[in-house]
Parts: C-alpha cells; sequence; structure tokens
C-alpha cells in the first residue's frame, strides 16, 4: 500500500514517547504499508537524526517487520513445542496446499502470507493457526479450508 | 479516615456489589485461549438471548479460569447459590443455561465443579456464597484444581480485568497503600526474608536484585516488567496479563517505591494483542484513582508506567536484548557487568523482573514474608505457575506450591496421558530439558530440576508421551534457537548451526554413531561460550535428552529406526491383526486412502481387518492417533511384517 512521505512524517510526530519509539514508528509503517519500504526508512533515520544501519538492523531482526510487500491477511501457524508435537507440521502442509504458496511467501493475488509463528500462547488448544490476530484453535489438516473460506475474497465475512 | 483509604473503601463496596451481585452473574471467559476456542460467539449469544428473553443479568468477561481443556468456560452465579462452572459451552448448553436463568434448572451436562466460597487470598477471608451443604462436584476438589494453590493468578478468571473496583473488592491496592506506609528498605527487606526468586527461569532471589538498584547513586532509575514470554509451550504470563493486569501494575508500583524509580516499562510481546489492551485499560484505571501517576495515594511518591511493545525476537528476553529494544536498536544482549542494576536503560539503574514475579509482590507484602516462607521448599519458596500441555487429558494452566511433585502435576492434575504412555515431561522451553517419566517423583523446585538436567524456566511444561521421539524434540529445539540466535557470538551462531545439521543427519537416517561424540562436544563448546542465557543453554534440550534417551538416538543411526515413529523414512506403520477389531476407524482418516480392508474374518461380516499399504502411507500417523485399540504398531523398516501383506 502506497503511503506518502507527508504521512510518514505524520507518523513519526505521532510517537513522541522516548521508551521504544523506533519500534513504535515501525509498527505503524508496517501495519500501514504492509511492508517497510526504503523510503520510510530512510525518512524515519532523518527525523530521528539515527543512521540508516541502525534503522535496518532493527527492520530486519525483529520478526515482525518485512522489506517484502506482506499480503492482505497474514496467516500465521503456530510452531510452539505443543502445537509441533500435536502436527503442526501437517497444518503447515495442508495451508501450503490450500493457498498454493510456501511458508514465508505470499499468494499471488496478494490476499494471504504464509507465516511460521513462535509460540502465539494458546498452546492448550495446539495445533493453533491465528489469522489477522484472531486465532482458531485444535487445528488439523482437513479444518483448514473451512476457517481460510471465511477470510477468502476481500475482506471478512 | 484519609482519602487514599475512603477510595479503596468505595472501590471495594463498588467491587463486591458488582461480583456479588442481587441478580444473576454470568462470566465468560475471554482471555485468548477462551476466544481461540469460541468464547466470543458463546458471549454474543448470551447478550443476544438475554435480550431476547428480557433476562436481568450480569454477564461479565473474565480472563482464565486455568482448566483450559475446558474452553469455552462460563460460570453462573445466581444469589444464594454455589456459582456453577460449565466448560466446553456452546450454544446449545448456553440455551439451557438461559432456561436455568429464566427460573427453570441450571443444566447437568457439562457442568466442571461448583464453587461454594471465594478465598480472598490478601486478607485470608473467606466470602460463603450459599449457606447450602456442598454437594459434587465442588471444583476445587475436582482432580485438576485439587493440587493447586492460587497465589498468582488468584483473581484470573474471577474477576472483569477491566474493573478495578472488582481488583480491589479482591484486596488489590490493599498491598500498595500498606507499602507506601512503610520504608523502601523495609519493604525490601521484607521480599528478601520471602525467599522470592525471579520466575522468568533464572531464579535469582527478587530482594537481592532491588537492593543493588537501590543502591546505585543518581535520581533517575527504571524499573521494567518483562512480559516477552517468547517460551514456546508457556502462556503463563499471558494468562495473568489477560486476566488481572492490576497486580502486576501493583507490583510494579510497590517495586519502584523500594528501589526508588519514578518510571516503569512493561515489556510485552505484540504476539499479545489482548494483553497490551488490558494493560492500557488497566493504566488508564488505575491513574484516575490515583494509584498510579503523581502523588500517589497522597504519599508524595510519583509513578508512571508505560507499555513498550516487543516485536518478535526470542533473545529479548534477556535482561539486556531487552534494554537495547527499548532504546531502539536491535535487541542484542551486551556482557555483564555492568549490570543492569548499575547501568541499564539508558544507562541508569534498572531492575528488570518477570510477570510472574511482580504478580507475587502484593501478596508478599499483604500476608507479609512468613506466610509466604510457608509455602514451598527450603530453597524455592512460593508457588509456581506452569502452562501445561501436551499428550495430557486435561490441558491448562496450574498454580503449585514449590516441592509438588511433577507427578503430582503431570499426572494428578493434568490426567496423565490417555492411551499411550508417558514418556517424558519438557520444563524450560529451549532452555531446559526433558525429564524421563522415571523420575516424576522429583520435586518442583530450583535445585531439584537443575540437578536432572533440566531447569525450572518460566513455566512450560510440555508432555510427551511414547508417540514423541526424543532425537525430533532436541531438533526442534535446536531449529528454534538457530533461528533466535542473534547472531553476535559465533559459538552460538555457528555452534547452533553445526549441531542441527547433525541432528538432521541422525533423523533422515545418515549419520553414523561417532556423530553422537561431535553432538556432545558441540553442545558443551557452545554452552561455554556464548555470551548470554540463550546461547548457555541452547544445548540443554540436546545434553539431556542424550542423557536419559541415549538409547533412542543409537536406534536412528544404527538400526535406521525411529521406535517413536516420527522420523519419516525411519519406520513403517502395521496393523496388528490380533489387536485389531475391524472398526475401521483408520481407514476413514487415512488421507492418503493407504488402509484398506482385507476381507472378512470367520464369516462374521463385521469383524473386517485392515492393512496398510506401504506403497501409499505418507506416515501422517492420522491412523495411530486413531485406533483406539492400540493396533496400529511402530516397526522398523526392514522389520518383522504383522500385516497379512
Amino acid at each position: 500500500m502506497y503511503v506518502d512521505d507527508a504521512e510518514i512524517r505524520d507518523v513519526i510526530a505521532g510517537h513522541q514517547e522516548r521508551n521504544g519509539r523506533v519500534t513504535a514508528i515501525l509498527e505503524d509503517l508496517q501495519q500501514r504499508c504492509r511492508y517497510l519500504p526504503e523510503q520510510a526508512l530512510r525518512i524515519v533515520a532523518g527525523e530521528l537524526g539515527l543512521p540508516l544501519t541502525q534503522l535496518y538492523g532493527v527492520a530486519t531482526f525483529f520478526a515482525a517487520f518485512s522489506l517484502e510487500p506482506q499480503g492482505q491477511h497474514l496467516v500465521s501457524v503456530c510452531h510452539g513445542t505443543a502445537c509441533h508435537v500435536k502436527g503442526a507440521g501437517r497444518v503447515s502442509e495442508s495451508l501450503e496446499r490450500e493457498l498454493q504458496v510456501a511458508i514465508g511467501k505470499t499468494t499471488g493475488d496478494g490476499q494471504f502470507t504464509l507465516k511460521s509463528v513462535r509460540c502465539l500462547g494458546c498452546c492448550s488448544l495446539a495445533p493453533v493457526v491465528s489469522i489477522d490476530g484472531r486465532a482458531y484453535g485444535r487445528m488439523k489438516p482437513d479444518t483448514v479450508e473451512a476457517v481460510l473460506s471465511d477470510w477468502r475474497g476481500g475482506d471478512r465475512r | 479516615m484519609n482519602s487514599a483509604e475512603a477510595v479503596l473503601e468505595s472501590l471495594q463496596r463498588q467491587g463486591l456489589s458488582s461480583l456479588y451481585p442481587d441478580r444473576i452473574r454470568i462470566t465468560v471467559g475471554r482471555a485468548t485461549c477462551g476466544l481461540a476456542a469460541g468464547a466470543d460467539a458463546v458471549y454474543q449469544y448470551i447478550r443476544e438471548e438475554a435480550d431476547r428473553r428480557r433476562l436481568d443479568l450480569q454477564i461479565v468477561s473474565t480472563g482464565c479460569l486455568g482448566w483450559c481443556q475446558q474452553e469455552p468456560l462460563v460460570t453462573v452465579q445466581a444469589p444464594g447459590r454455589p456459582r456453577l462452572v460449565y466448560g466446553r459451552v456452546d450454544q446449545a448448553l448456553t440455551g439451557e443455561i438461559l432456561d436455568g436463568a429464566g427460573g427453570g434448572s441450571f443444566p447437568e451436562s457439562r457442568l466442571i465443579g461448583k464453587i461454594y466460597a471465594d478465598e480472598v487470598l490478601l486478607t485470608g477471608q473467606r466470602i460463603f456464597l450459599t449457606g447450602e451443604p456442598e454437594s459434587g462436584p465442588v471444583l476445587d476438589q475436582t482432580s485438576f484444581y485439587a493440587p493447586q494453590l492460587k497465589v498468582v493468578t488468584r483473581n484470573c478468571g474471577y474477576i472483569d480485568p477491566g474493573s478495578i473496583a472488582e481488583y480491589a473488592a479482591r484486596g488489590g491496592y490493599r498491598a500498595l497503600w500498606k507499602a507506601l506506609q512503610a520504608q523502601p528498605e523495609q519493604i525490601i527487606d521484607e521480599i528478601t526474608a520471602s525467599g522470592l526468586r525471579g520466575r522468568g527461569g533464572g531464579g535469582y532471589p527478587t530482594g537481592r536484585k532491588w537492593q543493588a538498584t537501590r543502591r546505585q547513586p543518581g535520581d533517575v532509575k527504571y524499573v521494567i516488567c518483562n512480559a516477552d514470554e517468547g517460551d514456546p509451550g508457556a502462556y503463563m504470563d499471558r494468562s495473568v496479563l489477560e486476566g488481572d493486569p492490576h497486580t502486576v501494575l501493583e507490583g510494579m508500583i510497590i517495586g519502584g517505591y523500594a528501589i526508588g524509580a519514578r518510571s516503569g516499562i512493561i515489556y510485552v510481546r505484540s504476539e499479545y494483542p489482548l494483553a497490551v489492551v488490558r494493560l492500557q485499560e488497566a493504566i488508564g484505571e488505575a491513574n484516575r484513582v490515583g494509584a498510579l501517576g503523581k502523588n500517589i495515594f497522597g504519599s508524595g511518591f510519583d509513578f508512571q508506567i508505560e507499555v513498550v511493545k516487543g516485536q518478535g525476537a526470542f533473545v529479548c528476553g534477556e535482561e539486556t536484548a531487552m534494554i537495547a529494544a527499548i532504546e531502539g536498536k536491535a535487541g542484542e544482549p551486551h556482557p555483564r557487568p555492568p549490570y543492569p542494576s548499575e547501568a541499564g536503560l539508558w544507562g541508569k539503574p534498572t531492575c528488570i523482573n518477570n510477570v510472574e514475579t511482580w504478580a507475587n509482590v502484593p501478596p508478599i507484602i499483604m500476608r507479609g514474608s512468613g506466610w509466604f516462607t510457608g509455602i514451598g521448599t527450603e530453597s524455592s519458596k512460593g508457588t509456581k505457575v506452569f502452562a501445561l500441555v501436551g499428550e495430557i487429558s486435561n490441558n491448562g494452566l496450574v498454580e503449585v506450591p514449590m516441592g509438588t511433585t511433577l507427578r503430582q502435576v503431570v499426572v494428578d492434575a493434568a490426567g496423565g496421558a490417555g492411551r499411550f504412555a508417558l514418556k517424558a515431561v519438557q520444563t524450560g522451553g529451549p532452555s531446559g530439558g526433558c525429564i524421563p517419566a522415571g523420575m516424576f517423583d522429583l520435586p518442583v523446585d530450583y535445585e531439584a530440576l537443575t540437578g536432572a538436567g533440566s531447569i525450572m524456566g518460566s513455566g512450560g511444561m510440555v508432555v510427551m508421551d511414547e508417540r514423541t521421539c526424543m532425537v525430533d524434540v532436541a531438533r526442534f529445539f535446536l531449529s528454534f534457537t538457530r533461528d533466535e540466535s542473534c547472531g553476535k557470538c559465533m559459538a552460538c551462531r555457528e555452534g547452533t548451526w553445526q549441531m542441527l545439521q547433525i541432528l538432521d543427519r541422525i533423523a533422515e537416517g545418515r549419520a553414523v554413531m561417532e556423530d553422537l561424540e561431535l553432538l556432545e562436544r558441540l553442545a558443551l563448546a557452545v554452552r561455554d561460550a556464548s555470551l548470554c542465557g540463550l546461547g548457555q543453554t541452547a544445548p540443554s534440550p540436546v545434553l539431556s535428552t542424550l542423557r536419559y534417551f541415549r538409547d533412542e538416538y543409537e536406534a536412528h543411526i544404527r538400526d535406521g529406526f525411529c521406535p517413536a515413529g516420527v522420523c519419516k523414512g525411519l519406520f513403517r506403520l502395521v496393523i496388528d491383526q490380533e489387536a485389531c477389531t475391524g472398526c475401521g476407524r483408520c481407514a476413514r482418516v487415512c488421507q492418503a486412502e493407504a488402509v484398506s480392508v482385507i476381507g472378512d474374518v470367520a464369516g462374521q461380516e463385521t469383524a473386517k481387518k485392515y492393512l496398510v499399504d506401504q506403497e501409499r502411507c505418507v506416515q501422517c500417523r492420522s491412523c495411530l492417533d486413531a485406533c483406539a485399540h492400540r493396533a496400529v504398531r511402530v516397526i522398523p523398516r526392514g522389520g518383522a511384517v504383522v500385516d497379512a501383506d
């Protein structure tokens, strides 16, 4: 999604807190653009008076940030310990088949990005898949399709 | 009475009338685990149906009662009656519950327990809900709750986490008021005397940490709450933040007063969006009533708390890495000393404690260190919350006194395994180890668990049965630490990668016996030559599985056989014709259509027998998991054929 320079400067201006300012700005930008465009990182570096290398370091260090555009919906397959023991691998394979995309990639129509994440903290309902932050528990390879159908075709239902 | 006491009194009155109203109170557990199980739909349905039926009900969202296996959990409290706790609530059961609320009788099905009295831990007081004699099932006496003692999770699932009044009604913010009457040094002495140790896993004495930060010169100091719960398989902190955020705030404010800090930060992972919302609401409420902000309760003490979101990096659980992240840098650790207590956030003295540690502070201040030291073992005091997950009947959060045996937790509370024999319990996540079932009499105690090659850890407890391959478990954790290694130290960055290469070879049947020695040598090198806890403990899952399950590693290498039937290509699935009853469940669950009937047996049309077509089998094990008669067997690739093929 395109965000112009003025909006980037507004985002920066909206974060005046000292603690966690850099990650909060990048989180905000990631949400608006669905990734961190190079231009945005350059402006943040300039406005905050930080070296671009530091911004690049932060942007590539944390799992929540991405330098490539992400899909409209983020499908996260939990691969925490409980989910692993309870068959997260099979759920992943099933999602890859359904979406016809590999883990870490975005579908051709830009609708879904499929990601593997480390523990969503719903271990008691393992295996868990989360779509845009909404958690689905006790997943099975054959329940994947029904869950995805809620989110297909633009906005949810 | 001064104004602070008046505020607390008024909040308490308000909270009591909300907790024990003169109409029916229905609570729905809407923490993340409840929501994943469908609690939102239940909550909406109750609201809509109550409106439609014109029922005057108090409908409240709470956190998690702990018995996650039973989510969605709903409680119903009619005036003068015991509180009824229902599990696995769906729309149909909701309808029956509302029939009860409308004057009929409440359903008996899926009633998992009744509560006759509430214990207010902070005051030691009991509030009786009813004069009726107890009749089963009593919630506290169920196998899941019987071994538990709730100190940290005392309010979770009972109160509306958005209501400071309900928190106050359970004794909340009284500890802060009490602490503000004392000298900061007295508070530190009390925490030191209580023997409280860090619940994030390290077990460092909390009082000593506070003292070290207090002693540093300077006006500006910080306290930080580590809520970057990155350990896969652990969600105790999430549950506390979502179910009772004020107890964490109260602990931090008391800590700030004792240490001499005026600013607190909660570093919470962004994967916990609900916890972030709950914390922000709670901070607003605490500010509103004067428990936070300027001149707290008229004491002259100022303290503010802000939330910083972690953006996904396991290493940020390490204190120095977390500080770097808050300062806007990549979350890499740096050598200690200087310790954060000397030069932490922005170079100022900083005290970092975990969520559960902070949550223990108000009870200790209210009930005194003597009460706290009465719980637990010689070296480990108080309780510990565990996230009990994996191959067990009762998943959930349990809080038990230190000294409780693993067997009491895993077998008694968790209900043990189902049809398959328990094999091990993993504690401490990627930094911990696997403790075999033969050692389940070990007590929950920092030193005992360390002695057994694992650690207390933050509280993840993943139970594994005979279907879990220990090589695969070690490989899982190593792939985790390899990914999460920040790359600063060569030993951790390259060592975890090399160890994973060896584990891959073993799991794929390409290893030689010498690889085991190499793996051990590498493990020790990574442990000794890494800067931070991540690298120092990354080899633990490998070392502990080698210690207790070496025969499994050897079977993979020597026989090309994965006895648990996990490592693909290193086993076959066959059906034991003696044990098979011909129910056909295996054939129905097989997505590869590899299970088929071999014909009627002894002329009985119903007694069909099945076999696995090895050409088609993709080794997904759906049949093994589905068979109620344990007729599906894991055998070596070239092993004796039980099948009739």
